[in-house]
Formats: structure tokens, sequence, C-alpha cells
């Protein structure tokens, strides 16, 4: 094997940087004790989030501040974004059900506590659950996601819970900035509002995340990129995050819609387009290791990334549950080394993968790189079929490598039709959530989509059903710059010209 | 004389740990205040403390039978472009 994705430099090389080592380039210039506490965790690893699960549970429910992408009043079942449950639990109906959860989805490797409100503002909530977990399921890992506020004040306790993971969303570390997304927080018995408000809140983050950071404990930045307000901060933050210890950034798009009731949402503030995103990703990605697969998961969502499980175990289903832990402590342990052999041998696969596909094509001249979206439901495999698709993961293909871009959601709010006169398709609307992708790889794909992404631009391909994703991904590609792939200026001409 | 929450709380729990009177218990639809235990944080704080970290406009009524936190208060969002918003999606 001559190109090792992973397991290379101990930590900055010559690798560090995009482009190298396609899938695992995000975790492969960290330290190996880094690289051992996430190498199961489907959050902080994007291999591993192809073979391993989370979830939350929603026992936090009180926030201590207000920010513009968030309204409190807002409870769906239908609805997927961070801050919105269906069901608050006590910290002994949440144990109960994190065991019914992980007796039954032996992939299920950690548990996370993120809301609906901010977990630190109940610390006495969350650290009961937490308390109990370290006790009942110690083959779960622990994480939290705060908004940093109360994060100083709550470090000794994280620590003694052995929680290794801490999340910290930091959307801005200028108050002038900060004043524009966070309207006020609740400090020191006061309400208090504007830019002195944002102040309080940066220093508390930024204090927060230095202590985490002595002490040892992995933290991850998450940042909100709302274009406009803090779009052209972010680079700076991603420094400022990871010069103080951060090891890990994840910028993810600003969700608002007039119907979700945010400030943002109703005062009609966008959110980054696919290509705005990546852009801010890439420029990041030199200062940072960034993370690109996050789902933006509801704070009760269980089961792989991207999918939702948690009607299988509402409480009334869990109560009737009787959950044998020590058997399945063991089944589980079984379950994920068998995975991990697997995502093992998928990354040194694919490592092959990459040295034979530049040694085959060797282009006269750069080929440009194509998007291609991938449909899955997990294990690093092309497996679902287009129509039954809820997102699609998105890769970029090159004559160098094959990386992971981001994922985009096929829009569920709304299935159009009869029920509110809304004239586009389904089918339209996921074509639409394809934009820029010149590919779509699936186990398989009806007629009529096949035309229509056809029509769109976009080549459907079932050829490689069941094979692994970056390996597939570099085969069409191959197949494309073979074929001759045109420049995108061309293309749109219709103009075809051998590469 | 009380705070009194009403029914646009969304029993978000924020005020219960906070309230220094433990006048504040869960309750259906909704979070309530006892009205005999309510001081108005009068000598604990300079701030009811219940109002300054409650989230919601208009989900809690001063001893006047205002709201504490009125609209736009704590969002940011004039009432003029929430009615208007709200009209738009309704008429879609």
């Amino acid at each position: 094997m001559e190109l090792k994705v992973i397991g290379q430099e101990a930590s900055g090389g010559g690798c560090s940087s995009s482009g190298c080592g396609g899938g695992s380039e995000q975790i492969a210039h960290l330290p190996d004790s880094i690289r051992d506490k996430i190498k199961d965790h489907p959050c902080f690893s994007e291999d591993a989030h192809h073979h391993f699960a989370r979830m939350h549970v929603a026992v936090a429910p009180a926030c201590n501040i207000q920010c513009h992408y968030c309204n409190r009043k807002y409870d769906c079942s239908n609805e997927s974004r961070p801050g919105v449950v269906s069901e608050l639990l006590g910290p002994d109906q949440a144990v109960k059900k994190v065991i019914a959860v992980a007796a039954n989805i032996p992939q299920m490797t950690v548990l996370g506590i993120a809301g609906p409100g901010d977990p630190l503002a109940n610390p006495e909530r969350t650290f009961e659950t937490f308390r109990q977990l370290t006790d009942k399921a110690p083959d779960i890992k622990l994480c939290v996601s705060t908004n940093g506020l109360s994060l100083p004040e709550h470090v000794d306790e994280l620590c003694k819970h052995n929680i290794d993971h801490v999340t910290i969303t930091i959307n801005c570390i200028d108050p002038d900035v900060g004043a524009k997304i966070y309207p006020w927080i609740f400090w020191k018995n006061r309400r208090i509002k504007g830019r002195k408000a944002a102040e309080i809140l940066i220093e508390q983050q930024q204090k927060g995340l230095e202590m985490l950071a002595k002490r040892g404990v992995l933290v991850k930045v998450n940042s909100v990129m709302i274009p406009g307000v803090n779009d052209q901060h972010l680079e700076e933050v991603s420094k400022v995050v990871k010069a103080k210890g951060a090891f890990l950034h994840n910028v993810m798009p600003l969700i608002a819609e007039a119907e979700h009731g945010t400030f943002y949402g109703i005062m009609g503030q966008r959110g980054p387009t696919h290509e705005e995103l990546q852009e801010l990703q890439d420029k990041c990605a030199g200062d940072m290791n960034m993370m690109r697969h996050c789902r933006q998961c509801r704070a009760d969502a269980v089961g792989m990334l991207g999918e939702d499980r948690g009607d299988e175990f509402t409480m009334d289903k869990v109560e009737d549950m009787h959950i044998d832990y020590e058997a399945a402590m063991v089944k589980r342990a079984e379950y994920q080394q068998a995975a991990l052999a697997t995502l093992e041998a998928q990354r040194n696969h694919t490592g092959e993968t990459f040295v034979s596909l530049a040694s085959l094509i060797k282009p006269k001249k750069e080929t440009r790189p194509v998007l291609m979206a991938v449909a899955t439901t997990g294990g690093g495999v092309i497996n679902q079929h287009f129509g039954h698709a809820r997102e699609f993961l998105i890769y970029e293909a090159s004559a160098n490598d094959v990386r992971f871009i981001g994922h985009r959601k096929v829009d569920l709010y709304c299935s159009g039709g009869d029920t509110c006169g809304d004239a586009e398709t389904v089918l339209q609307k996921i074509i639409r959530s394809l934009d820029g992708c010149e590919a779509v790889l699936c186990s398989k794909i009806g007629f009529e989509p096949w035309g229509q992404l056809e029509e769109a631009g976009i080549i459907p391909n079932g050829e490689h059903a069941m094979e692994p994703i970056e390996e597939a991904v570099a085969a069409v590609y191959a197949e494309m710059v073979a074929n001759g792939l045109p420049d995108k200026g061309e293309e749109k001409t219709g103009l075809r010209m051998g590469a | 004389m009380a705070y009194e929450i009403i029914e646009s709380c969304v029993n978000c729990w924020a005020c219960e740990p906070v309230c220094p009177s433990k006048a504040i218990y869960e309750a259906r639809p909704h979070f309530l205040i006892d009205a005999k235990k309510c001081t108005e944080c009068d000598g604990d704080y300079a701030d009811p403390q219940c109002v300054s970290i409650c989230p919601i406009e208009g989900a809690i009524l001063d001893p006047f039978g205002e709201w504490a936190n009125p609209a736009g208060a704590l969002t940011g969002i004039p009432p003029e472009r929430m009615r208007e918003a709200m009209a738009e999606i309704q008429a879609r």
C-alpha cells in the first residue's frame, strides 16, 4: 500500500491540508491520542459517521441566551434542526431511553446532551444524566454541546464526569458582530442586551475553550454561517479557536424560514448557498480541521447522522422494554469491533484507489473537479435507492483525490402537490437540491427521475451499488474524464471538448 | 402583588430554577406562579428573575396585568413586521 490515508504524520505535516487523504483528511493529521478517541465518533470523524450512530436526549430545556436563529416556541415532530424536540425527558427517563437505544442499535457509540435549551443552563438535569450513564453504561461516550456562557463555572464538574468531548457554538469573537446575532443573555441575575451581552458571552466562550483545552478535553467549535453578518468573520474565528486548542471546526449553514418564527426567519435573513458554505469551509480548512458532515440534528435525534429513529424509542415504548445491558454490551462490543475493522479496511482500500486512479489518468492538463451526489444508508457504501434518499452526500472528485464536501437534505417539510398548492414536485425539489452536481450515484433509480436528472445535466448512475463510496466516485470520475470532461462553461453552452 | 404566567408560556423551565422564592412550579398546560409566594424578587434582586430570563414575549404579566416583556422587546422583531410575516404565511 503506497498511500496511507490514515496513520501518517503525527501532526501538522505535508498531508494536513485538503487534497490529500480523501475522506480521512479531516482527521488524518491529528495526533494518535485524539484520533483514537474519535475513530468511532460519528460527529467528529467523517469516516466513522458511515458506521456509527449517535443519540441526543432532550433533558435540558432552559436556555440562558437568545440567538436570532432560534425560537423556543417551536415544537414539531417533522422539523429537523437544533433546538427542536417532541418530548422533554427527566434524567431517569433519559437514562432508560439511552439504554434501550444502545441495546437495540449496537452502532450507537455516542450520547450527547445538546438541549433543546443549553445543557449548562440546566446543570442538575444534565449532570444527573451523565452521572447515571457513566455508572450504568460505561461503554457509551458522553458529549455535551453548549453556547459557552456558563462553561467556565462548570469545567470542573464536566471533568468529573469524564466527558471528553465538548462542543461550543462560537459564531463570533467580535462583540459588534455578536450584537447582530444575540439580542440578550441572562447573566448574573440580569437580562443584558446588545453589544455588552455579546462581549460577556464571547469572553466566557473563549475562557471556557482555553480551560477545557488545558485539561485535555477535546473541544469542537460550531459556527453558524450567516451571510452579511459573520461570513467574513468566521475565517478569523477559525484561526483563533484553533490557536486556543479546538481540534475541529464545524461551519454550518444558517437555517432561517419565516415559518420558524425566528428573528432571522421573520426579517428575511437568508442562509448561505451550497457554494458559499463550501467556499468558506475551504477557506477555514487552511487553518483548521474542518468538519463537513454535520447534519444539524434535533436535540432528541436517534440513529445514524441524517436519520432519526426517535419514533421507535418514545418514552411509552421504552417503558415496556426490558433490557439486559450486560448482555447488550457484549453484543455492542462485537458489532463495534467489526465496524471498526470494516472502516479500517475501507480506509486502506481507498488509499490504494487514489494511487491507481492518479497513475491511470495521467492528465496532460489539469482536469477540473466534479461534484457528485451519493445515496447511502450508511456503511460507507452506495446502497440506497434514489427515491428513498432523504439526503445526499456530496463528494468532489478531481485528478488527485476524492473528498467529502457535505450533504444536501431533501426538502421533506412540504411534499408539494395538492395539499399546499406548491406547484414544484418533490422530484424537481430533489433535483434542485443537487444543484452543481454532475452525477448522482445510487443503488437503483426509477425511469422518471432518470430522465429528469439527465435533462438537468446530472448523470444518474446505478452501476456501483454496494461499492465503497469513494472508490465508486473515483471510478465514475475516471469514466467522465475518459469520455472527455467538458469545461464548466462549455458544458452550459452544449459544446463538447476532449480533456 | 405578584407576577403571573399565562398561556403563551412554552414550558421551557428557564424561570423555575432562578426564582428566589420557589414560587414557580411545573403545571399543565403551562407553568404557574404561586401568587402567595411571589415577592416580585423584592429584596433579593434588582429585577424580577422570571421576567429577566423568560424568552417569550407576553408569557408573564406584571402585577398591573401588563406584558412584562412586551412584543418585540426580546426578539427584536418589530411587532408590525411580525404581523406582516404571519399574514404572508397564512396567505400561502
